[in-house]
């Protein structure tokens, strides 16, 4: 498959940069007119949840994309700020403490960072693997504490409060979603704006640096060591302002915060919306909201179509979907999306057939093991199927096989011709280059 | 003392039970410029890492204008003026000319760690940058990756970061390695520009880019300095051409396959 390109000038002479302001004036937009468009309770939630989640996938992609940082235990700073945010919440309901409930998440923010300075002094002194076995480790670490201290930590029932507290502001008590769902919003535009514009600054730039080539950073003058530590301590920072958030939309925290399952989650959906790219966590943030809420509602297996499309995204497309989306971008900047619509509806069909085939075997086999009470009869798709017969079986497994021969073959036609047209851009690349 | 801007003291480098460097001792004037050469396996490159600070010598002292730098970190020695290349170009890959260049000038013009100014405001780190990309003919090949450089542009590029931050006192190791004879013909002059008025030391194989590049040339033989004079002077020394310039007619047979070997 082909090579994912992320040629893009960083420098601009342009006093004022059109592309730019149409771009993050589209996010303000769609973050105020989304709500207006979903206004049903589910979707309110899944949209302040998805608010959250973006703001936690760009901060662990600071590590991961710009920082060649592999962290398995992110969620220990979101977390560990949710708990200390909904204490704050809980203080400000008992009159302890006088803090606007709008500023709670910032209380997250600030403990995250504190224990990104303390924990993360002893993980970014190595890089690489060592830098991920000592996440993981930390990571444990945590959750085994969470369940040891439940003074602070709840035990399994967690710590819950209640956001209406203090004086309502203007007559914002946060009460209805609706309202949290504003303020989570103006956190997200806010995060992102300020972890893109940390992408600018000479920190940013040598965490870049850091990433490509450790080695040389220390010969001109950086300590990569500095590098990551400072831009861990960030990362921090940021996730705690997303458990802040959390803590308030959910209005319990329960230890599950801090451990294992979390962590894993941010890893996979911000590899999965792109590392390569600054918006890619924001479509990966979108689809795990989607899949922990939807999709698990849709199917008891949901983890485990996760698990194969993961699996096919490392095999296939290891820039995730936001560097599909930039390829093909740079295809239609040449005018040759085109040539390839014919194969994307041949590998949407051939992906329309596997999933019917090995979803039914999939639901069949789950069907047997955990619904067996309800006899061998299940629905999938539309179809009855019957996990106790051959034909079910068969007609399954030979969707399966169509889909798989007609994938293999649309993807060898579809690699030549893809080299083909890369060579065309080249060639044209040059051509343009000699004009100028 | 302090007149010399690299002076090594003894210095030794064991590696298991293995010297490398066995005692070598050097002192360069500020603004010479020297090649140091030597057979295959003499220590030339380790000689290079240890005084940048990739290795902490075993014992021996290394002097930079005066100040101790042995077993400091390489950045730390870089801070106090000192800057190296490597043999095999040792880039930041997914990142422009451009800004391979701006990453090396940053700490030089005391941005350090700040994440509270823009890159695209940093008027004299910009202008500085363009200005090396000038000086080593990439200025038009600003926005490629520095992957998809060819082979002597890479080369350029890390002359270039080396020599961005401003630091007096260059190393530059085999930097005409794997070039074509004109290629290396028009790269020696460009190291002459760039380098101008600094102190040069540079590890190289190719007699021509020797002499045209050096005053002084170090000879470097089993981890020792065996002499260290002008090049008229080392040709004529007894001991060079008993232990080390015999060696070299053999391998000027053998120069092309020999010439990316890593000492």
């Amino acid at each position: 498959m082909p090579h994912v390109h992320e040629g893009r000038p960083h420098y601009h002479f342009k006093p004022y940069n059109v592309g730019r302001w149409i771009v993050w004036g589209s996010y303000a937009l769609v973050l105020i007119i989304a709500p207006l468009l979903w206004t049903s309770s589910l979707s309110l939630t899944m949209l302040s949840q998805m608010g959250i989640a973006i703001i936690a996938c760009l901060a662990f992609n600071m590590l991961l994309g710009q920082g060649g940082m592999l962290s398995f235990g992110h969620a220990v700073y979101s977390g560990l700020g949710s708990f200390f945010a909904i204490h704050a919440l809980n203080w400000v309901s008992a009159g302890q403490l006088w803090l606007p409930v709008s500023l709670v998440p910032l209380v997250g923010g600030v403990f995250g960072a504190m224990f990104a300075i303390l924990l993360g002094y002893v993980t970014t002194k190595k890089a690489g693997t060592p830098f991920a076995m000592i996440t993981l480790g930390v990571g444990e670490l945590v959750a085994a504490m969470a369940l040891m201290f439940p003074g602070f930590f709840g035990g399994e029932g967690g710590i819950s409060g209640n956001r209406v507290a203090g004086q309502p502001f203007l007559g914002i008590t946060f009460g209805p979603q609706v309202q949290l769902y504003w303020l989570i919003a103006a956190y997200t535009f806010a995060c992102t704006a300020a972890m893109f514009a940390f992408t600018r600054t000479p920190l940013g730039r040598m965490l870049n640096a850091v990433r490509d080539n450790p080695e040389r950073v220390e010969f001109i003058g950086y300590s990569t060591q500095s590098v990551r530590y400072l831009a861990f301590i960030a990362s921090g920072f940021f996730m705690g302002i997303s458990g802040g958030l959390g803590a308030l939309n959910f209005e319990i925290v329960t230890a599950e915060v801090v451990g294992a399952a979390r962590s894993g989650a941010y890893l996979l959906f911000t590899f999965l919306g792109g590392a390569v790219f600054f918006f890619g966590p924001i479509i990966g943030a979108v689809l795990m909201v989607f899949s922990l809420v939807l999709l698990s509602e849709l199917t008891l297996a949901w983890l485990l179509y996760l698990g194969l499309v993961f699996l096919f995204m490392v095999m296939y497309a290891p820039g995730g979907i936001s560097s599909l989306i930039m390829m093909n971008l740079r295809l239609a900047s040449f005018g040759k999306l085109r040539e390839v619509w014919a194969a994307y509806l041949a590998f949407a069909g051939a992906a329309f057939v596997i999933l019917a085939g090995a979803g039914a075997m999939i639901e069949m086999i789950y069907h047997l093991q955990l619904n067996q009470a309800l006899g061998p009869e299940l629905r999938f798709m539309g179809a009855q199927l019957n996990a106790r017969s051959a034909n079910s079986w068969f007609g399954a497994g030979l969707l399966l096989a169509t889909g798989s021969a007609m994938f293999e073959l649309t993807r060898r036609v579809f690699v030549r011709h893809w080299d083909q047209i890369e060579e065309d851009i080249e060639k044209e690349i040059k051509r343009r280059e000699a004009l100028a | 003392m302090s007149s010399f801007a690299i002076e090594l003291k003894d210095l030794r480098k064991r590696f298991g039970k293995t010297e490398i460097i066995r005692g070598a001792s050097l002192a360069v004037a500020r603004g010479e410029r020297v090649a140091i050469i030597g057979p295959n396996g003499a220590g030339k490159s380790t000689l290079f890492n240890l005084i940048s600070g990739r290795l902490a010598p075993t014992s021996g002292e290394v002097h930079l204008h005066g100040r101790r730098i042995d077993g400091k970190p390489p950045f730390e020695i870089n801070r106090l003026g000192l800057a190296r290349s490597f043999q095999v170009s040792n880039l930041f890959t997914r990142l422009s000319v451009f800004e391979n260049i701006r990453c090396a000038v940053l700490w030089s013009l005391g941005y350090r760690y700040a994440f509270w100014k823009f890159l695209a405001d940093l008027t004299d780190a910009n202008d500085r940058t363009e200005e090396v990309l000038e000086m080593i003919k990439l200025d038009r090949r600003r926005d490629v990756l520095a992957t998809n450089l060819t082979y002597a542009e890479q080369r350029a590029l890390e002359i270039g970061v080396t020599i961005a931050g401003g630091a007096d006192v260059v190393l530059l190791d085999e930097p005409t390695a794997g070039m074509s004879k004109s290629e290396t013909r028009r790269f020696v002059s460009l190291i002459r520009d760039v380098t101008a008025g600094k102190t040069l030391l540079t590890v190289e194989h190719d007699m021509g880019v020797v002499f045209g590049l050096a005053d002084k040339i170090a000879v470097l033989v089993y981890g020792e300095v065996i002499a260290f004079d002008a090049p008229d002077a080392v040709r004529a020394n007894p001991r060079v051409q008993e232990a080390y310039l015999g060696s070299v007619l053999a391998d000027a047979q053998t120069a092309d396959a020999s010439r990316w070997q890593e000492t």
